[in-house]
């Protein structure tokens, strides 16, 4: 018995939401695993075998994975997926690229998006955007399961685990990766940030302007609503919501946003929610632990200032 | 080119959702169900295609409970030629709607299958998925832009941190996104004449799929509410209240 996780990376880094799939991972008692995927995770691997509560690390290294394809992703796990009652990813768009695939090929049902695991096969997980909890309960042999990241604290490092290699599967072929377009930043992931300020339609084109230097001081992410993407004053990957990304930090700061059903879905694991807002009827404010009816253009900066 | 889109009906996305009283499911009785707004932008893009040239034939596809044929003659009223209901009763999980539309699959040979990114009273985002892999096809997921150029598409997706482009050998899924489209309003001849229009009805019994439950519910609640919030009345004040509350150094 023993559990595997899809390990992801940014660059020389392993993710946080890794880190977090570890704990949530170590529910069922059982040795945990990491697979890392890709062209040369050499000095990956040396970091992920650091993260406790990880035995094993297990590398599959090909030049045609330099990109990560969930096609071939998913060869590379169903081949050494036999060993395994457990196969978890981070609801990230690798994991959701990857684990149905597997899931399927493995012909088994998979858990999508759990919060909450009571091992060895139940789960509570959010269905209808977040507005309800289901607790479910899977009858499979192996149990495929996606996590959200944000529920689970992150593991720390305090392991000496060992390293090994798979070969890597053929390439499936079918798919060819052409280009990616990174929104650069040095901000923390949106998905992960332990603090999040987020800007809605009437920031307009000062949005980074205002809101930068804030999420500057506090180290926070950077989100916005779905209004204000699709304005065009923020980029896609930014936007906070059921649609978008949903996070959970221990503070979101909401700044000019009224509060739509679909972007609350998407906030309301934060454990401290703020409101700033001209108008004091804006529905957010009956979701937020703290409200400020005020003009943004003069609070924002003020706030900045505020933080010193 | 053919293409076969699937699309589920769902509670409307307006509604906001209620437990049953014994806790064993969310209450979808007497409620205002209408199709997957994902699926709706999968359906749009078949129809911009076709409208491009590029598609030939549109047939949507929907797998449940007799009333899913609403979703289906919404489907024929956005412009799409054919519809097929596989009747299933009861709750359907991922790998058995990918199993049902792998058959179905089977019978209409699509070059593209479009699928919404996920349904929004599940949220499970697994069927495009796994129908990829039964298929043993490229799976462009979260598409946001595709272009078509002979037996390939270039997909752009939406990825965390960015965006992505891949090229996928037809034939291929592809699971559409937010941005992909806007669908288009439905206009009232197209309704009444989507009322007429025939729908194939095929059970899911036929189809020599196993699409058994590999989940169980054991039941649903409502999270826990936040507590009632405080206003301030100056940032000096809210800065304050979040030392206090430890979450602001």
């Amino acid at each position: 018995m023993s559990v595997l996780i899809l390990a992801e990376y940014d660059g020389q880094h392993i993710k946080q939401s890794t880190r977090q799939a570890v704990t949530a991972a170590a529910a069922w008692q059982q040795p945990i695993h990491l697979l890392l995927v890709g062209a040369d995770v050499s000095a990956l691997a040396s970091q992920a075998a650091g993260i406790a509560g990880v035995a094993r690390v297990i590398k599959v290294e090909a030049p045609h994975l330099a990109h990560l394809l969930a096609e071939d992703v998913a060869a590379a796990l169903q081949q050494v997926a036999g060993e395994y009652q457990v196969i978890v990813a981070a609801h990230s768009t690798l994991g959701k690229g990857v684990l149905p695939r597997v899931a399927a090929l493995l012909d088994v049902g998979m858990v999508s998006d759990v919060i909450e695991i009571q091992a060895p096969a139940t789960y509570v997980r959010p269905i209808y955007a977040g507005n309800i909890l289901a607790t479910v309960q899977s009858s499979d042999a192996v149990q495929v399961v996606t996590v959200r990241a944000t529920s689970f604290e992150a593991a720390a490092d305090g392991a000496n685990a060992e390293i090994t290699s798979a070969a890597a599967p053929a390439a499936f072929g079918k798919v060819r990766w052409v280009s990616e377009q990174r929104n650069l930043s040095d901000r923390p992931e949106l998905a992960t940030a332990n603090v999040v300020i987020s800007g809605g339609r009437s920031l307009g084109e000062q949005f980074n302007a205002l809101l930068e230097p804030v999420a500057h001081k506090l180290n926070a992410a950077i989100g916005a609503t779905r209004a204000c993407v699709d304005a065009g004053f923020a980029p896609n990957d930014l936007q906070v919501g059921q649609t978008g990304t949903v996070v959970a930090p221990e503070l979101y700061i909401a700044v000019g946003i009224s509060g739509a059903m679909q972007h609350l879905a998407g906030i309301k694991d934060s454990k401290v929610i703020v409101a700033i807002n001209h108008d004091a009827d804006a529905p957010i404010f009956k979701h937020a632990d703290y409200g400020l009816v005020a003009d943004l253009f003069k609070a924002l900066p003020e706030l900045n200032a505020a933080l010193g | 080119m053919k293409i076969m889109v699937a699309v589920k009906h769902v509670v409307d996305y307006n509604i906001v959702p209620r437990v049953k009283q014994d806790g064993s499911d969310v209450e979808i009785s007497g409620v205002k169900m209408g199709i997957n707004p994902f699926d709706e932008i999968a359906v749009e893009e078949a129809l911009r295609l076709k409208e491009k040239g590029i598609a030939t034939e549109i047939v949507a596809v929907s797998i449940g409970a007799e009333n899913s044929k609403d979703t289906l003659r919404h489907a024929l009223a956005m412009g799409v030629d054919r519809a097929v209901l596989v009747q299933a009763d009861g709750k359907l999980q991922p790998l058995g709607v990918a199993k049902l539309l792998k058959a179905v699959a089977g019978r209409e040979q699509p070059d593209l299958i479009l699928l919404g990114k996920q349904a929004i009273d599940d949220d499970a985002g697994q069927a495009g998925q796994m129908l990829a892999a039964l298929l043993g096809v490229g799976q462009g997921l979260f598409a946001s832009e595709i272009k078509v150029s002979g037996n390939e598409i270039e997909v752009n997706r939406e990825v965390d941190g960015g965006t992505e482009t891949v090229a996928l050998q037809l034939p291929a899924i592809v699971t559409a996104d937010l941005r992909l489209n806007e669908p288009r309003f439905i206009k009232l001849p197209n309704m009444m004449m989507a009322k007429k229009k025939p729908i194939d009805v095929i059970a899911a019994t036929e189809l020599g799929a196993d699409f058994a439950s590999h989940l169980s519910l054991l039941n649903v609640a409502e999270p826990a509410p936040r507590k009632p919030g405080v206003m301030v009345n100056s940032v000096a004040e809210l800065v304050e209240k979040l030392r206090i509350e430890k979450v602001l150094a």
